[in-house]
């Protein structure tokens, strides 16, 4: 899963449209995304194609970027879902105010989860994450009153919304499809900003060889647990967007099954690739879609695709095809 | 409270933690010699549950499910080693983990379909009904034999570790596995037997844990990751650390159980934040490989 360069690296050092192209990126994605509702058989299908990537987004910051292989990126999700819905059903927070709350909120819980987990390395830091996420399941759990235990959270509902003066019913699908997805051309601007900086430099350092990232004087430790805040804050802005798409939040988003599900669709798309994500969230969906047409057991068959993944195609299906067209375009 | 009850409590405590210390026994075993966690542990766990139940029912007794499913399920997990685990020596150490992670659902899914996603009652053995008198409280029988069980277990294992030759090969084979192959030994067939004995092991704690909790595809789960915060409090790939940590969270489980029943589920983790707070390779782990 580790290569010798990155990706994008290679790709700014050839000349050609093609390098070209990779730089607007986030343009490039946004304009994919806003065909998406026309694209796909159902709306349905594509807000969450919207929500479910920019969640696998953020932990492809910490899985693909950085190389730590989290198991509990579900705590950030469900803490944004969670934190949005009770800012709006239990304080009466605005909802344009209760997703910055929430991301700030889960940010915090972000840095009590990392502080503890980047103190260890490699299988171990999947699996120390994996226990604290289910702590913070088994939490939401038991404090059944702020958030409604097994039942889940309800008793919000966004259904009319004012930008600046216009009035939008949220209840119309199209219209949600596009309110959301300036939410996720935010989250993906602001991706984009982290990966160009010098931090998206030393994040890759860290991936490519730690020991020799601490020699060169990066403070590994401080990098990763701003890398785990980050990556957590993004996909807690996903949670906010599953809060305000269903106005309810199931306990199950914060199970370890959810955050393996990301960790799968990460892996399906491609890790270490900016619009991977949301490939892979779009294959996991329709997947499961259409195998769940003719037999409710779909779960054995997307477990057989990814272990075949796994041992075949681990840079996933849009890691591989990237790779396909720098070898046609970048080495004549 | 009075004295009796919890030192009732303390022994459920054990009865609970004999079981992590089996399950989380399979899977720091392995890690130590093959550097792989397995993640399909849970579900491995769960399938030993369903194949003791299986082989009961067709023999007749308990006894016959309780030797046969281990080694069964072993011999699968010998398999899954060979087909699958194999071709991933030597790439990223993430990749077995995915891979199992992957097989999991398999794993899951293959069980819902052949016996059904409702919970399956596991009967006690006929000879373990019942309690037995302590002379300062009652004990369930059945929870008095997991523990010696699990002693025996812990007993011929640790035995087999230091006083054999094959001992001996694997403890060299964890230490060093390239001098050992240049010694003559063939790894790969150590790796293949200490997979399927991890599995074994997961399969016997699935097992014994039937009866004392209810069957059913999901059980594997919380297992899982009670048996990642046993390795990790332990320290992974560390066996007497597997054992003490496991024993220490049965403990604190049903205390806190005894004072406040709604955090037992969380104590557990808070005690892994704790150790890992303090000493990051856990309380038996060697520095370096993990933390």
């Amino acid at each position: 899963m580790t290569g010798p360069s990155s990706g994008e690296a290679v790709a700014k050092a050839s000349p050609g449209g093609f390098s070209w192209l990779l730089e607007q990126r986030v343009l490039l994605s946004v304009a994919v995304l806003a065909v998406l509702p026309w694209v796909l058989p159902s709306q349905a299908l594509a807000v969450n194609v919207l929500i479910y990537g920019v969640v696998v987004m953020g932990y492809n910051l910490l899985f693909g970027y950085t190389g730590l292989l989290s198991f509990g990126q579900a705590a950030f999700f469900g803490a944004g879902a969670y934190f949005t819905g009770i800012a709006i059903g239990r304080y009466g927070v605005p909802w344009f105010a209760a997703v910055p709350v929430a991301v700030l909120l889960s940010t915090c819980l972000a840095a009590a989860i990392g502080i503890v987990s980047t103190r260890t390395r490699g299988i171990y830091f999947s699996m120390v994450t994996l226990a604290l996420a289910q702590l913070v399941y088994y939490v939401a759990l038991q404090a059944s009153s702020f958030t409604g235990g097994e039942n889940g959270l309800r008793g919000f509902t966004v259904d009319r919304i004012n930008l600046f003066g216009l009035q939008l019913n949220f209840l119309d699908p199209i219209n949600k499809y596009y309110v959301l997805m300036a939410f996720a051309a935010l989250a993906m601007w602001f991706q984009s900003r982290i990966l160009n900086s010098p931090f998206g430099a030393v994040i890759e350092a860290i991936r490519e060889n730690e020991q020799r990232a601490r020699a060169c004087g990066y403070d590994v430790e401080r990098s990763k647990l701003i890398v785990f805040m980050l990556s957590g804050a993004i996909s807690s802005l996903g949670g906010c967007m599953l809060a305000l798409h269903l106005s309810i939040v199931p306990l199950d988003i914060l199970h370890y099954q959810t955050s393996g599900m990301i960790v799968m669709m990460v892996l399906l798309g491609g890790a270490r690739s900016f619009f991977g994500p949301f490939v892979g969230a779009a294959s996991f969906l329709i997947l499961e879609d259409v195998i769940s047409l003719w037999t409710p057991h779909w779960q054995i068959f997307v477990g057989a695709i990814f272990v075949l993944f796994v041992l075949f195609l681990p840079k996933g299906i849009w890691g591989t095809l990237l790779d396909a067209l720098r070898v046609g375009k970048a080495r004549p | 409270m009075d004295l009796s009850l919890i030192i009732m409590q303390l022994l459920s405590g054990i009865a609970l933690g004999a079981v992590l210390v089996i399950t989380a026994l399979g899977l720091t075993i392995v890690f130590g010699m093959l550097g792989v966690v397995n993640f399909a542990h849970g579900a491995l766990f769960m399938i030993g549950a369903y194949a003791g139940l299986y082989l009961a029912s067709l023999t007749g007794s308990f006894w016959w499910g309780l030797l046969l499913a281990p080694i069964l399920i072993g011999a699968f997990g010998m398999l899954i080693e060979f087909v699958l685990i194999r071709r991933l020596y030597g790439r990223s150490i993430d990749d077995p983990l995915l891979l199992t992670f992957g097989l999991s659902y398999i794993l899951v899914e293959g069980v819902r379909i052949v016996f059904g996603s409702d919970g399956i009652p596991f009967p006690t053995p006929p000879q373990l009904i019942g309690v037995l008198d302590l002379g300062i409280g009652f004990f369930p029988r059945y929870r008095l034999f997991v523990i010696a069980l699990v002693a025996v277990v812990l007993l011929v294992l640790w035995l087999t570790l230091e006083k054999t030759r094959v001992g001996l090969i694997v403890r060299a084979g964890a230490r060093d596995p390239t001098i050992m192959q240049v010694l003559g030994v063939d790894i790969g067939r150590v790796w293949l037997a200490i997979f399927g004995l991890g599995v074994g092991l997961a399969a016997l704690g699935g097992v014994l844990a039937g009866p004392m909790r209810s069957v059913n595809p999901e059980m594997g789960s919380l297992v899982l990751a009670e048996a990642f915060v046993v390795t990790v409090i332990g320290g992974l790939g560390s066996i007497v650390g597997a054992v003490v940590a496991g024993l220490m969270v049965g403990i604190s489980i049903s205390m806190v159980a005894l004072f406040a029943p709604e955090m037992a589920t969380i104590v557990m983790f808070a005690l892994m934040a704790i150790v890992l707070l303090i000493r990051p390779q856990g309380l038996f782990g060697v520095r370096g490989r993990t933390a």
